[in-house]
């Protein structure tokens, strides 16, 4: 994890990218409002009226964003590749959990998400881990569904357990 | 003076048991929120605005509120003694505070902080007082024209005084319209923008976009930088306290000068960041020692805390009395009173007065009581941030899909918290600013109601926002704004260009 790497993505190609995406983004909602109907209908402008100079909006500041973006030229670095790896330790299996809470439900998933990110990317000992991954979704269920009576997701083992 | 009666009754209304119990509540989570970093005074309020949707709103209010108040006054604790600013707003104070620590008077620095964070709060909270009932009357006379006016300069106020470059911040904001947008149309009832989905039948929540740009993204950032402690510790006593009380009132200019900084550009929609950088820059350009700056000067403290925390508080100024929140965190407490019922804007002063004087006198109780706390708990707080990032961010994390999730009772919205999240990080990290996207979000339908409503009383002349002096005076003041880095630029090569 400490592993150091010189080299990584140009900070230019990813606000190219990011210039693109949003660009695209405007391009969407443009086509989106078209459909919707940009002219001006019986009772006023048509839905799309609006959203239509928003999206062209974008349209006109992303291509100027993307032209500034071309010409800066400073060979900065948006991440190293190390560092990028540590986002993505997260980012991969909070989407596992966030993916599999319709299924499992909340409780169960936290449980399996702290254990996971405490044993392996923080290396702790079992003992902690598992009283940390056990005691959050306990404290979690009493604050939440008993004092303060929101309901969150449960899966087949809350249904067993007979919450 | 019915307006000091209103205000009494207020303090009665704050000062129910249970309203006093949900202060202290409030104050000490918004301490930690401001503590831990990965959670910050929107997403903070947002993850706990579910649990108020049983409360009633002015409890509701009065929670969530001091959760802000303690937001502000923990982001000092962790720059000071850490090094490690828990909310954007305090990057200012690390640059004399945590020299402070360093040299073995972090008690010092921290009183100096959190009083002037108290002084700072004070000021914007009679500031409020007196000046929103008069905002919220004049208001009232205001039609749709001068309605999309007033939004129409707080988004021009963006452009031209963020320090992110002006495209990416209109490209920011314009992605906010397009996202409120989405779902039913509000005045025709059509559908738009879903393309067939039927999850965006509703649209996006901005709750759900607050919580995954500013919680997850956070997390991610953090994740990258990696966090090392080196961190003194923290004690505070009463002789500390009361003998830098003592040296406090030498500053009293750079504090008044801080104060009016921070209301001002609260109330614009700049936010408590710009200003704690704008209050520091000045002090040091203006202090006698202004050379020693950097290197732990209290004055150093002072300038920034007091701006963050007036700019913060002052932030609900034209929330309360216009309905345009003045900062991402107002935006959330916005959010709130639509859920709790209450329709934000002028008509508040007229058919709520419990509700907003209660907030109003909550304020000045709510910041007294975070003084005090903040000044006693001081170690117990430090001690939190000495719990490792491998046990707190995904603890974080857990926090942040179980707010998204209760929002609407939806996992939908927690898979687009994440998506939220994603984007949050790689926007930062390209410069463009959050706090307008979430803001247009918040405020997109309003803004084209108020829009559209207007284009159908001219038959659809732009005339109509130039049509009488109030709204062509508002609108005029937003062009200014929009360009105003233009007209900047222009009035620095004309003064070059003469010498």
């Amino acid at each position: 994890m400490t592993e150091r790497s010189e080299s990584g993505p140009a900070h230019k190609t990813l606000e190219i990218g990011m210039a693109l995406l949003i660009g695209v983004f405007g391009l969407v909602v443009i086509f989106g409002s078209v459909k919707a109907g940009i002219s001006w209908g019986a009772e006023g402008p048509r839905a799309g009226f609006f959203p239509f100079y928003v999206g062209a909006t974008i349209v006109v500041a992303s291509a100027i964003n993307l032209w500034h973006a071309q010409r800066d030229d400073d060979g900065r670095l948006f991440a190293e590749w190390g560092q990028l790896r540590q986002v993505m330790s997260v980012v991969v299996p909070t989407a596992i959990y966030v993916g599999s809470m319709p299924f499992i439900g909340l409780y169960v998933a936290s449980t399996v998400f702290i254990a996971w990110f405490m044993r392996w990317l923080g290396g702790y000992r079992w003992l902690t881990t598992v009283a940390v991954a056990i005691g959050m979704p306990v404290l979690t269920y009493l604050v939440f569904e008993r004092w303060f009576l929101v309901p969150l997701p449960k899966g087949p083992f809350e249904e067993w357990l007979g919450l | 003076m019915e307006e000091l009666a209103n205000l009494f009754h207020g303090f009665a209304v704050a000062l129910q048991p249970y309203n006093i119990m949900l202060m202290i509540i409030g104050i000490t989570l918004g301490v930690i929120i401001g503590v831990l970093p990965g959670l910050g005074g929107a997403n903070g309020v947002a993850i706990l605005l579910p649990l108020t949707f049983s409360m009633p709103p002015t409890s509701a209010i009065i929670m969530l509120s001091c959760i802000y108040w303690g937001a502000l006054f923990g982001g000092a604790i962790t720059s000071i003694l850490f090094n490690i600013p828990g909310e954007p707003w305090s990057v200012a104070t690390t640059f004399d505070g945590y020299p402070m620590a360093q040299q073995g008077k972090p008690g010092e620095a921290l009183t100096a902080a959190f009083t002037s964070s108290f002084v700072g709060a004070l000021f914007a909270v009679i500031m409020i007082t007196l000046v929103a009932p008069l905002v919220a009357g004049f208001a009232l006379r205001f039609g749709p024209a001068e309605k999309f006016a007033v939004y129409f300069l707080a988004f021009c106020s963006f452009v031209g005084l963020s320090k992110e470059p002006p495209f990416k911040t209109i490209a920011a904001m314009m992605m906010g319209f397009a996202l409120a947008a989405v779902g039913l149309d509000s005045i025709t009832g059509q559908l738009r923008l879903t393309f067939g989905v039927t999850e965006l039948l509703n649209g996006f929540d901005f709750l759900i976009a607050v919580i995954g740009l500013f919680g997850i993204g956070e997390i991610l950032l953090t994740m990258e930088e990696g966090l090392a402690f080196r961190g003194g510790n923290a004690s505070i006593n009463l002789r500390v306290v009361l003998h830098t009380w003592r040296e406090l009132p030498a500053y009293w200019m750079t504090s008044l000068r801080s104060c009016l900084i921070g209301c001002w550009m609260g109330v614009t929609p700049a936010g408590a960041t710009p200003a704690s950088f704008m209050s520091y820059g000045i002090a040091k350009r203006l202090a006698r020692r202004g050379n020693n700056f950097g290197k732990g000067e209290i004055e150093g403290v002072i300038a920034p805390e007091t701006a963050a925390h007036a700019a913060g508080t002052a932030a609900l100024l034209p929330m309360l009395s216009l309905g345009v929140p003045g900062s991402p965190t107002a935006a959330v407490l916005l959010g709130g009173l639509l859920i709790w019922g209450l329709q934000p804007g002028p008509m508040l002063f007229v058919e709520q007065k419990e509700f907003v004087w209660g907030l109003i006198a909550s304020m000045y109780l709510g910041n007294l009581a975070g003084l005090i706390v903040v000044l006693t708990c001081v170690p117990i707080f430090a001690a939190i941030l000495r719990v490792p990032f491998g046990i707190i961010a995904p603890l974080i994390l857990v926090l942040c899909a179980i707010g998204a999730y209760s929002v609407h009772n939806s996992t939908f919205d927690v898979m687009l918290m994440l998506v939220f999240g994603v984007l949050g990080y790689l926007l930062k990290k390209c410069n463009y600013p959050l706090a307008p996207l979430v803001l247009a979000i918040v405020l997109g339908d309003k803004a084209e109601e108020s829009f559209r409503q207007s284009l159908l009383g001219s038959q659809g002349s732009l005339g109509v926002f130039f049509s009488n002096g109030l709204v062509s005076t508002i609108m005029a003041l937003g062009l200014v704004a929009l360009f105003w880095s233009a007209i900047q630029e222009g009035y620095s090569r004309l003064r070059t260009s003469m010498a």
